[in-house]
């Protein structure tokens, strides 16, 4: 469980980036954090691994002060898979750079070369083994970056702005990515902008504004309520959209576009 | 009349040095003045190179087999020098901090306009006029490492907007934006085209905020083009899933009642727009 008490932060030119932040989030859950840029959410994630240390109130991973509890542990029940990818890409070879944290961890050699044999298969990046992170392009490094932290299978994953540069294949593949480490009841924390994106996966949704959590609660609920999404100017998925603009229509929006044809075939068809 | 082509891409093949493979291959690709046109495709597809050959950092700063012929405004970049391209044609990388360097965003969004010399009292309108349509007046005098990766992409795009290329080409600019602000970003390329005639070649994955804007959509993959047309015709077709271009969920919602007789597929319809369309035909 990861657990904010009342926490602010602020940067060295004072600006107050989180702002009496409470928040809990259970273990096995899947929470999407979104809100305009600036808004706090990449300093909220910062403070589960220990990057960053509240300036007042707690944070609490598993019931474990961050302050009180090195970046290395943490790391190793937290990882995080940063917006910028360059932050975090150090080694010789794309290989190598997966390989490093695990025997890092002390994994046995033989368990070091399957996962990182399992990690470039799932991200597509095995034809890349031997070659330099830096030749990769801006998607693949994002990729790259993920598969290192889910080759250690921490139990908590964030993924900041993970969908930036990749196409809808990729996309398509980090959603099952994602129902995979849900029905694995991993805690999974998504920053994204990308509400398209987010929306079929149906996550608890915490909004941020001005580093306050202004909303929270399921999917559904958030994203039809339309005062709140002007107010932290989150857009409101495209099938949200559509199902406020009929004037009948179903209890709970379309969650895919599927859902939405069976609706239209059942309600329009002559 | 002849239109006036601003971008002209004729059988361009370029591969890197020991590569295996050629990034871009027999390319061809010819966009008139004042249109917006969006690229896709895959990650790894040859985009990002197909920029490079366009803004002369191919064949003037990175080396490779180059053939083929690409030419900006009817110049080409071959036998164009990086200086005098640097007034034709604005860049936006992806990662702003690859762009970000001053210490403050007016001296950043002013440092093309004094590399080439433009005159102090012109420069301060044109940073003046760049950081408003960007709505950052009120980080002129702000550090631009302090802000955000939203904010420093405005910064970014207003320091190529100041130089007032006549083709600009945007790569995935909004990929760190929220979507409000990609929206608005959106907007003023689509005003920019409208009063200044300014060309847009925008490389994004995000197509929702485009097919409304865009003239055209053109779809790479493994260095060819393997698709170009308006975007109700590409999104429409059958192929451009399998290459890995977003179809926007209520595009690939109209689609799929198009197909069943319910919805028209005549025009790309916004949410709003199909559920209105149903229940008019139903009346």
């Amino acid at each position: 469980m990861i657990e904010f008490q009342d926490v602010t932060f602020v940067h060295q030119n004072g600006v107050k980036a989180l702002d009496g932040v409470t928040l809990k989030i259970e273990s096995g859950e899947t929470v999407a954090l979104v809100g305009e840029n600036g808004a706090g959410k990449t300093t909220l994630v910062k403070h589960v691994t220990g990057l960053l240390k509240p300036a007042s109130g707690r944070v609490l991973v598993d019931g474990q002060d961050t302050k009180a509890t090195s970046t290395a542990r943490l790391s190793r029940k937290v990882g995080v898979a940063f917006q910028n990818p360059d932050h975090q890409l150090f080694s010789e070879s794309v290989e190598e750079e997966m390989s490093f944290a695990l025997r890092n961890f002390g994994f046995p050699p033989e368990v070091v070369r399957n996962r990182v044999a399992w990690g470039l298969e799932l991200f597509g990046l095995e034809e890349y083994r031997k070659s330099s992170p830096l030749v990769l392009s801006g998607g693949e490094k994002k990729r790259l970056t993920l598969a290192c932290i889910l080759a250690w299978d921490p139990d908590v994953v964030i993924l900041d702005e993970p969908t930036v540069g990749q196409d809808s294949l990729q996309k398509e593949r980090l959603a099952g990515t994602i129902k995979l480490l849900k029905s694995a009841e991993k805690t999974v924390v998504v920053v994204s902008h990308d509400i398209e994106f987010l929306w079929p996966i149906q996550p608890r949704v915490v909004v941020m504004k001005a580093g306050k959590v202004v909303g929270d609660g399921p999917a559904p609920r958030i994203m039809q309520d339309e005062a709140l999404l002007a107010s932290a100017r989150v857009a409101q998925p495209q099938l949200v959209e559509f199902h406020r603009s009929l004037s009948s229509k179903p209890l709970e929006p379309f969650a895919d576009a599927l859902e939405a044809r069976r609706w239209v075939e059942g309600a329009f068809r002559p | 009349m002849k239109l006036t082509n601003i971008l002209d891409i004729e059988g361009l093949t370029f591969r890197y040095p020991e590569a295996p493979k050629e990034a871009v291959s027999h390319f061809d690709l010819h966009v008139p003045e004042g249109e917006i046109v969006v690229l896709a495709g895959p990650s790894g597809c040859g985009k990002s190179t197909l920029l490079r050959t366009v803004n002369g950092l191919i064949p003037h700063m990175y080396s490779g087999d180059y053939s083929g012929e690409v030419k900006v405004a009817g110049a080409s970049v071959k036998g164009t020098d990086m200086r005098d391209l640097s007034q034709r044609v604005g860049f936006l990388f992806q990662n702003p901090e690859n762009q970000i360097f001053m210490f403050t965003v007016e001296r950043d969004v002013a440092f093309g306009l004094e590399n080439i010399g433009v005159p102090r009292e012109e420069m301060r309108g044109r940073v003046d006029e760049a950081l408003r349509l960007l709505g950052i007046a009120s980080l002129a005098q702000r550090a631009p490492h302090e802000l955000s990766d939203g904010q420093k992409q405005r910064v970014a795009l207003a320091g190529v907007l100041a130089m007032r290329p006549r083709l600009v080409i945007l790569d995935e600019p909004t990929s760190l934006l929220d979507p409000k602000t990609a929206g608005d970003l959106v907007a003023l390329v689509a005003g920019l085209r409208k009063e200044l005639g300014t060309t847009f070649v925008v490389v994004e994955h995000r197509i929702d905020l485009l097919v409304k804007v865009a003239d055209r959509l053109v779809v790479m993959s493994e260095g060819k083009k393997v698709l170009e047309g308006t975007p109700r015709d590409v999104l429409f077709g059958e192929e451009a899933e399998s290459y890995g271009v977003a179809t926007p969920s209520v595009t690939k919602l109209q689609k799929m009642l198009a197909h069943d007789g319910l919805a028209t597929g005549g025009a790309l319809l916004s949410p709003a727009e199909l559920a209105r369309e149903l229940e008019e035909r139903q009346r």
